[in-house]
């Protein structure tokens, strides 16, 4: 909310600097959020008397000038076409700083005629961009004074953030109350005397909804003269950005601002059948007074006359009963609305207004009276004419009541140690009044204007709470809530900082494991990734619908309802969907080769989600002079999941791989990583082509995924002891010869079951397809380590047990020994 | 010495000396010392010499097959080195030649700050507790005291998905973990909670998906003097100055009371923390609405805390001085491997964050 200097001191009488009040609005919870000081910029010009302009000898535009600045005369060259004898004008010194230009003056000469300082223009001063000459100022401006002091803009205008509880603060007047709170000086006093009704109100109030509108008042002025509200007014308005109307609806504005009190006003002679309705739209179109047209439903309350919808109450009036300069009767609105009901309007239509801002946050419901009788005041004073009675329709509603503070839960809540006196002071400033006050605790009232205080609102319990628990937390809630509020009152007015933090107690001087075993593992995943060469990504859970759907089900309930952008419309089915788009966008900056990895969620459907450590390999093989580079293949895919899964503990030898992957993978060259029969640890592979074409990625692509909660749990057992054999094991090697659909693995698995207590290790060294071979048939080279453990082998237990691995790999896989 | 053994002494010695290899070497040895080397065949024929002279001439072919064969031995040694030499010379590789590529892969700035965030928070006595991205709208809103009409929904830019029913949201705070938490277990409680979060916000400083760190601390004596100490203790930790300035403003939040903004004092022109004097608004904080806490069925008579939010990507740009907030989601390899974090070196207090 903005205000100006002089305006804050219309309500408080204080004698602090600029500085010292914006300091404290930060402070006490009403942030700063900047101070438009115009006056600083422009101190150093001063009104000044042109008393002789002639043609300058030397130059033809220029003209040779005397100034009288109030100081003394001084030659001043000027190229302005206006520069006449005479005439009052802005002068700037020798050493002021012009805003327009940049340039700080200097005393000069120019062609040969001195020129110590200089007469501006607007856009000269930065105000606007006039520059057809030098500002003319009438006659009677006088002659040495600031200019800034004398045109009225030497005002600084304050803007503060006010948090969305205190509808108190976005008026100046409750600024100030504030301010004074906090010591910055004292409360004006607000009470305006009434203005006695000359007449019966030709317009009266009827309420058809009192939800919504529990209370109006309002009041008709006849012969008023409405045009140009007066200078000050003007001033005030404008500093702070709004347009000047009309003396009318500035004076509705300057309440608004003032005391967060907004005003309608009607044109009381436009106002058909005498009657100003509160109730509900009924589908009816009307212009409001921003030039647009609006539709009221049946949860908008609206006033409406015999002739439909006037106003939207509490956000817009209606431009068909607004005042203009022809208006001679005015009937001000002066209303209480229910802040729920003009929220959900105000977004429905989506109106921000200033009238809406403070009714949605809460108006104080006591200030009616005295508000119409100064809005009353000020019309008869800007426009004359003489006010009826104040008719009124619905009841004050009951805001009373009170709340309590124990002081010794300013320390023990608040951590603070205040004194009760001061305390209780602090309160009283605000506005709180004393009702009980003990040697424990204070019970004070609530002022009217502050609704956030005590306010008991409905809570919003778990629905699943057990009855006894749900009923004890709302009676303990009833209790704290209000003494919380006035906590916050006293601590805010003496300052946060005043507070003395405490470090938190430790319940032992070595923490327990800050991570769960399961977040330890992503963390793991994440290391042992980056180490195997991945740069770590992280991308948006949400991507563009096609682009998802090629990695996964893209279901509509995982669709963004109201996305950023048309390209960010489904939540991903993995994190490869999105990682696959930084690929291309790095190959498109000229870096093709590389490894990116994120872990993420993937979302199902349901919703649900699951972390995915996803990863991808796009390219070469760095060029190196000893190793020609090579393109990345699923091999390299499936490396990465083995660094991870062996990283976390998993039982290697008991996972199985299948060639069943998801389809954004090219069939025929890529797996699925499985741990028994039902759990899919991992997928890896190759990614399709037709996925490559469709994200316009270059291939090579290799990628995969890895379901991390998918991975047991580590089990903290203690090891067993080495196995640490005292015989030398004997190694073999054995070329099998298979049908080339055979899974390899299937080969490996025979031959390490071949003869368990014997075999300690088999390992795949050589595969080989090729014209040395028939066609449909490869050649497996496998390495079997036996390791005896009581005795040495003799040649013939070695060739028994060659004999039983032939055996068991031709048993299972139909292998024959390659001769 | 008698002549025939000058000469086989001299002979010998000549031969060694011509012989330039291994091979060569050990002919001239198995001619003098082989099973018929001139040397050996003048010890078989000592037999026939007369008893008279046998003692010296024994005497004589010991000395000279001792000499010889240290003669032998020597030149061999000789050899052998000669030969390594040429080897080691034919050897010679250029080792100025750069050596197998062995990539490394980076851990993200994100991922970083959340570790540091665990380290430090883990020293004093927090978890992390974690939740789905996707949030009914009770947990999100209702709970943390933010019904239907409050106007702070308007202010969060809301995403929601378009399921039929009640729509879920995105998350557009970690907050609703504070209400998964209370709910799932009894207090004491002591928590932060890293993770995504969403808002339908995109310019220079705003990402439509962001991440923030929720702390929550429930317990019967936790005042806001608590909530001071801690996130000082954090915020001078974290960015390694022990002098931080650190300022606590009073402000709203729904979802706590009394509620406060955090700045920290930096140089506003120059970027530095620390000094300056200017502030930088960097969290917001506050005691645990009893609201709150009666919604989870929490008596607020009995407990009470605080809670805090922060932007992940806010204190890391700030830490590492990262003047932009889009390329941390553009996966750029170049920004990644300049801002990126050596794997090996994770975040550990006694390594130092």
């Amino acid at each position: 909310m903005k205000f100006t200097l002089s305006w804050l001191k219309t309500h408080l009488r204080t004698e602090a600097s600029l500085t010292e009040i914006t300091d404290t609005l930060t402070r006490i919870g009403l942030e700063l959020e900047g101070v438009e000081d115009r006056a600083a910029a422009l101190a150093p010009f001063r009104i000044a008397h042109v008393v002789e302009a002639v043609q300058h000898p030397n130059a033809d535009r220029l003209r040779a000038c005397k100034v009288d600045t109030g100081a003394g005369i001084v030659s001043v060259v000027c190229g302005a076409p206006n520069a006449r004898a005479g005439m009052k004008a802005v002068f700037a010194p020798p050493g002021a700083f012009i805003p327009g230009t940049g340039i700080t003056l200097a005393v000069g000469n120019i062609r040969g005629v001195e020129s110590a300082g200089m007469l501006l223009s607007a856009r000269e001063m930065g105000l606007g961009n006039d520059h057809d000459g030098i500002m003319d100022l009438p006659a009677d401006a006088p002659v040495g004074t600031q200019y800034a002091a004398w045109a009225g803009i030497d005002d600084p205008v304050i803007d503060i953030a006010v948090t969305p509880n205190r509808g108190d603060a976005l008026s100046v007047r409750g600024v100030a109350r504030d301010l004074a709170a906090a010591g910055l000086g004292v409360l004006e006093p607000f009470a305006p005397a009434p203005v006695p009704a000359s007449f019966a109100s030709p317009v009266r109030w009827a309420v058809e909804w009192p939800e919504a509108c529990p209370w109006v008042l309002g009041r008709t002025i006849r012969g008023v003269k409405n045009g140009p509200s007066p200078r000050w007014l003007q001033d005030r308005l404008i500093a702070i950005g709004l347009r000047p109307i009309n003396a009318l609806v500035d004076m509705t504005n300057f309440f608004t601002i003032d005391l967060g009190r907004p005003l309608h006003v009607f044109d009381a002679d436009k106002v058909q059948g005498g009657v100003l309705t509160f109730r509900r739209g009924a589908g009816e179109s009307f212009r409001a007074l921003n030039g647009r047209d609006y539709t009221a439903s049946t949860e908008d309350c609206v006033i409406a006359d015999a002739a439909g919808v006037q106003s939207l109450a509490g956000i817009m009036g209606g431009e068909a009963t607004g005042s203009d300069d022809a208006t001679t009767s005015v009937f001000i609105e002066c209303a209480l609305f229910d802040p729920v009901r003009v929220a959900l309007s105000g977004r429905a239509h989506q109106i921000h207004s200033d009238a809406r801002a403070r009714f949605e946050r809460g108006i104080d419901p006591a200030l009616l009276p005295a508000a119409l009788e100064a809005a009353t005041r000020m019309v008869i004073e800007l426009c004359g004419g003489e006010a009826s009675e104040v008719v009124g329709a619905g009841a004050e509603p009951a805001w009373q009541r009170t709340a309590a503070m124990r002081y010794a839960r300013l320390a023990s809540f608040g951590g603070l140690d205040v004194p009760p006196d001061e305390a209780v002071s602090s309160l009283e400033r605000l506005g709180f009044a004393v009702v009980e006050r003990g040697n424990a605790g204070v019970r004070v009232a609530v002022p009217s204007w502050r609704n956030d205080i005590a306010g008991g609102t409905a809570l919003d319990p778990w629905p699943e709470l057990p009855e006894e628990k749900s009923a004890t937390a709302a009676e303990g809630r009833a209790e704290i809530e209000p003494e919380s509020d006035l906590i916050e009152e006293v601590l805010r007015l003496r300052g946060l900082d005043s507070v003395p933090p405490v470090s938190l107690p430790v319940n032992g001087a070595v923490p327990l494991a800050t991570l769960t075993p399961r977040q330890t593992r992503a963390a793991l995943a994440r290391r042992t990734l980056a180490e195997a060469g991945l740069a770590e990504c992280v991308t948006f859970s949400f991507t563009d619908r096609a682009k998802a759907a090629l990695f996964g089900p893209v279901p509509d309930s995982l669709r963004v309802a109201n996305p950023i952008a048309a390209d960010l419309d489904q939540m991903r089915p993995t994190p490869l969907a999105t990682l696959a788009q930084a690929a291309q966008r790095n190959a498109a900056r000229g870096w093709p080769d590389g490894g990116l990895f994120e872990i993420g969620p993937g979302f199902l459907e349901g919703p649900s989600q699951r972390v995915v450590a996803a990863g991808l390999r796009t390219g070469q093989t760095p060029r190196h002079w000893a190793s020609p580079a090579r393109a990345m293949d699923a091999m390299d895919a499936k490396a990465d999941i083995w660094s991870v899964l062996a990283a976390l503990g998993v039982p290697m030898e008991a996972l199985t791989v299948t060639a069943d992957a998801p389809g954004f993978y090219h069939p025929g060259r890529s797996g699925t990583v499985r741990q028994g029969p039902k759990t899919v640890l991992a997928t890896f592979g190759a990614l399709h082509p037709r996925v490559l074409a469709a994200l316009d990625l270059t291939g090579p692509a290799v990628a995969f995924e890895i379901f991390l909660d998918e991975v047991a749990d580590p089990k903290r057992r203690r090891r067993a002891a080495p196995d640490l054999p005292a015989f030398q094991p004997v190694r073999r090697d054995f070329a099998f010869l298979v049908d080339a659909a055979t899974p390899a693995e299937s080969v490996l698995r025979a031959a390490r079951g071949a003869e368990r207590a014997l075999i300690a290790g088999v390992a795949l060294f050589d595969a080989y397809a090729g014209d040395k071979l028939e066609p449909g048939r490869k050649s497996l080279g496998v390495e079997v380590v036996f390791q005896p453990r009581e005795r040495t082998l003799t040649d013939a237990e070695i060739e028994a047990a060659c004999a039983k691995v032939v055996a068991a790999v031709a048993k299972a896989t139909g292998a024959q020994l390659r001769n | 010495m008698s002549d025939d053994l000058q000469t086989i002494q001299a002979d010998t010695e000549t031969a060694l000396a011509a012989a330039s290899d291994l091979r060569a070497w050990d002919a001239v040895r198995v001619a003098v010392l082989g099973k018929n080397g001139t040397l050996t065949q003048k010890l078989k024929e000592l037999a026939a010499v007369p008893p008279e002279q046998k003692r010296e001439r024994g005497a004589a072919l010991n000395r000279l097959k001792d000499s010889l064969a240290a003669v032998i031995e020597a030149r061999r040694t000789a050899l052998e080195e000669a030969a390594l030499d040429a080897r080691l010379s034919a050897e010679r590789m250029d080792v100025t030649l750069p050596p197998p590529p062995r990539s490394t892969g980076l851990i993200h700035p994100i991922s970083r700050t959340a570790e540091e965030m665990a380290a430090i928070f883990g020293a004093m006595g927090f978890a992390i507790a974690e939740g789905p991205d996707v949030e009914d709208d009770w947990r999100n809103f209702g709970a943390l005291n933010i019904p239907a009409h409050h106007s702070a929904r308007e202010d969060m830019d809301t995403f929601y998905l378009a399921a039929e029913g009640r729509r879920p949201v995105l998350r557009t705070h970690t907050s609703p973990v504070q209400i998964r938490t209370m709910l799932g277990q009894e207090p004491p409680i002591r928590v932060i909670v890293p993770g995504r979060t969403y808002r339908a916000d995109h310019d220079a400083t705003h990402s439509p998906m962001f991440h923030q760190v929720e702390g929550l601390v429930i317990d019967r004596d936790i005042t806001l003097g608590h909530l001071k100490g801690c996130l000082i203790d954090f915020l001078r930790a974290f960015f390694g100055i022990t002098t931080l300035p650190v300022r606590f403003r009073a402000s709203y939040f729904p979802f706590t009371e009394p509620s406060m903004e955090v700045d920290i004092g930096w140089n506003r022109r120059t970027g530095e923390l620390g000094s300056g004097g200017d502030w930088l608004e960097i969290l917001g904080s506050g005691m645990v609405h009893a609201k709150v806490l009666a919604n989870c069925g929490i008596d607020p008579r009995v407990w009470q805390g605080f809670a805090f939010g922060m932007g992940i990507e806010r204190v890391t740009m700030l830490k590492h001085g990262i003047p932009d907030l889009r390329p941390f989601y553009d996966s750029d390899l170049r920004w990644l491997r300049h801002y990126g974090f050596n794997p090996l070196a994770p975040a550990t207090l006694h390594e130092g964050v």
